[in-house]
């Protein structure tokens, strides 16, 4: 006769005992979870990384928070029935008997592949639009981007307006450098930016893959040799930045940094037209090749052949010449 | 297999991990100190730093890597290092021996002189003979691309200073260059003699400085080898408070 088909009174106390001390741990469970959900919102939110410099970094601190206040709970609940299994839900000094067998309990199942699907399905559906709606959330989308952000697509660039600004990022070994189009094509080893102005990045390298990492604009995109990889931001605040590379490219990988700033639209117009200005004058726009989206570096456009053709280049990239040979590269 | 054996067994196989790591230390991290330090002290508020850059060097190893030397102060050596100091907020007027052929920049920006003082070089050739070609010209520009006459470039990134350096004159480089190194004005090369001035940073600190030009023949993208040696083709300038 087993205890299951008469139960004991002792038996039933120790359930009714157990089953208050579940609830009690549920209720626990519920008001950490909520004071942690408010102190992750109202308290970390408005300091979590990267801050909210543009529409793109604004999104990412709200996603790392909409994470936070998912994943709180989640691990709250695994906190507390940790501490009931070591403080109660345990064998006691001089019990060495067996414990209760274990079987099947729908409710417990159903409850967890239902409750697990959720926060999945919500993370999925969260993270998609949280993909879309920010255009690409600052990622580098590729040349052919399907999140395209809205604005102008303009040759020259007007202040005040909705014209989106042409940014090309370019990486070397170990260095940036950045061209503006609608600004003749002109090149800066600066990136500066107008604030509350749709941007676009067109990030390509000229040697290995870079990663254009400007963190507190919350743009991250590789910079791949003959590819333009195209990236989305709009600033919200003036500030300075830090660029810095996030791919292992070489020995100054840890050094290939440089500043940034985001200004008033119109400094951000007396500026690029002063650095035209003077690259027209100094004659470096014209020693700069025709802007194009990528560039090929064995390529001279303005002789048309490949450097190792060129009559008088003494060296290329990647070819060899012996100490016997003087014309060494 | 006894207690005593696997002790053993374990201790030599901790000895060997060990004794690895040291010799990398020791092999690698030990080695990459020993490059010595050229010290610039400054005379009458401005120091004078003497550097050469030649398509061949005089080590036994890599003797066809292209490099940078170091000339000392005092007795006028020409050391295979590219680590110098400079004292903090002083004019730092540079003189860079171009010793090496032309190598077109990959962007053709850097052909633009930035960060100097007033933004040029002072550029004069050479032929073999260490006689003049034409006058000493200041440019504020050397169009890598047009006429191929840049060789290498001179760049401390975070002061913003980007200096190509001139080469030979291409034609009158061929078959012309310094094959000794390091080279002498009288030793039979081709070459440029360029000087530049900047102001040192007022704080001390550690500046990297960088060849921008892929010069490392051989290897993929030619940004291997001395592109990636410390000593070659990049070095540190270190400001000193005065």
């Amino acid at each position: 006769m087993s205890s299951a088909e008469i139960p004991l009174p002792a038996g039933r106390h120790a359930a009714e005992r157990e089953q208050r001390r579940i609830w009690w741990l549920v209720a626990v469970w519920l008001l950490l979870s909520l004071a942690a959900c408010l102190v992750i919102w109202f308290v970390w939110y408005p300091h979590l990384p990267p801050g909210d410099m543009t529409t793109s970094a604004r999104h990412q601190q709200f996603d790392i928070a909409v994470l936070a206040v998912t994943a709180a709970p989640v691990i709250l609940g695994v906190f507390c029935y940790f501490a009931y299994v070591l403080v109660v839900f345990r064998a006691r000094p001089g019990d060495d008997s067996d414990g209760a067998p274990i079987y099947g309990n729908a409710k417990i199942q159903a409850a967890w592949i239902i409750g697990t699907s959720m926060i999945v399905l919500w993370l999925f559906v969260f993270g998609t639009v949280e993909l879309i709606v920010p255009a690409g959330a600052g990622a580098g989308e590729g040349a052919s981007p399907i999140w395209k952000q809205s604005g102008a697509q303009t040759v020259a660039w007007t202040p005040g307006t909705n014209d989106i600004l042409q940014v090309q990022v370019i990486g070397q070994q170990w260095t940036w450098s950045y061209r503006y189009p609608q600004f003749g094509g002109m090149e800066s080893t600066v990136l500066d930016l107008p604030v509350n102005t749709p941007i676009t990045f067109h990030v390509t390298s000229l040697d290995v893959i870079h990663s254009f990492w400007p963190y507190l604009l919350g743009v991250k995109a590789d910079a791949n040799p003959q590819v333009d990889n195209v990236a989305y931001t709009t600033a919200r605040q003036t500030g300075s930045f830090i660029v810095r590379c996030n791919e292992l490219c070489g020995i100054w990988h840890g050094a290939m940094t440089s500043n940034g700033t985001v200004m008033t639209p119109v400094a951000f117009k007396v500026w690029a037209t002063a650095v035209q200005a003077r690259e027209k004058a100094n004659g470096t726009l014209a020693a700069l090749p025709p802007y194009a989206l990528t560039y090929d570096p064995t390529v001279i456009p303005q002789l048309g052949k490949d450097l190792v053709n060129v009559v008088g280049v003494t060296g290329a990239p990647g070819y060899f010449y012996g100490p016997g040979n003087p014309v060494t590269p | 297999m006894s207690l005593t054996a696997r002790v053993a067994a374990l201790i030599v196989a901790f000895l060997c991990v060990v004794g690895v790591g040291v010799f990398v230390a020791v092999y690698y991290i030990g080695s990459a100190n020993q490059l010595p330090t050229v010290a610039y002290t400054a005379s009458g508020g401005v120091v004078n730093v003497a550097l050469q850059e030649d398509p061949q060097n005089n080590s036994t190893t890599t003797p066809d890597w292209v490099t940078y030397y170091t000339q000392d102060p005092t007795t006028k050596q020409w050391l295979h290092t590219t680590l110098f100091s400079v004292p903090a907020g002083t004019r730092v007027n540079v003189t860079i021996y171009g010793y090496d052929g032309c190598t077109p920049l990959r962007n053709n920006y850097w052909s633009k002189v930035q960060g100097t003082l007033g933004n040029v070089v002072t550029v004069q050739q050479f032929n073999k003979n260490n006689r003049p070609l034409g006058l000493t010209t200041t440019e504020s520009l050397i169009n890598s691309w047009a006429t191929c006459s840049v060789g290498h470039t001179f760049a401390i990134p975070d002061l913003g200073l980007y200096v190509p350096v001139a080469s030979p004159n291409a034609q009158n480089s061929v078959n012309n260059l310094c094959s000794n190194s390091p080279c002498t004005p009288a030793s039979g090369g081709a070459y440029s003699l360029e000087k530049f001035s900047f102001m040192s940073p007022s704080q001390p600190g550690s500046y990297r400085w960088q060849c921008l030009i892929p010069c490392g023949g051989g290897f993929l993208n030619g940004n291997g080898g001395p592109m990636q040696t410390l000593g070659w083709m990049a070095g540190f300038m270190n400001v000193v408070s005065t």
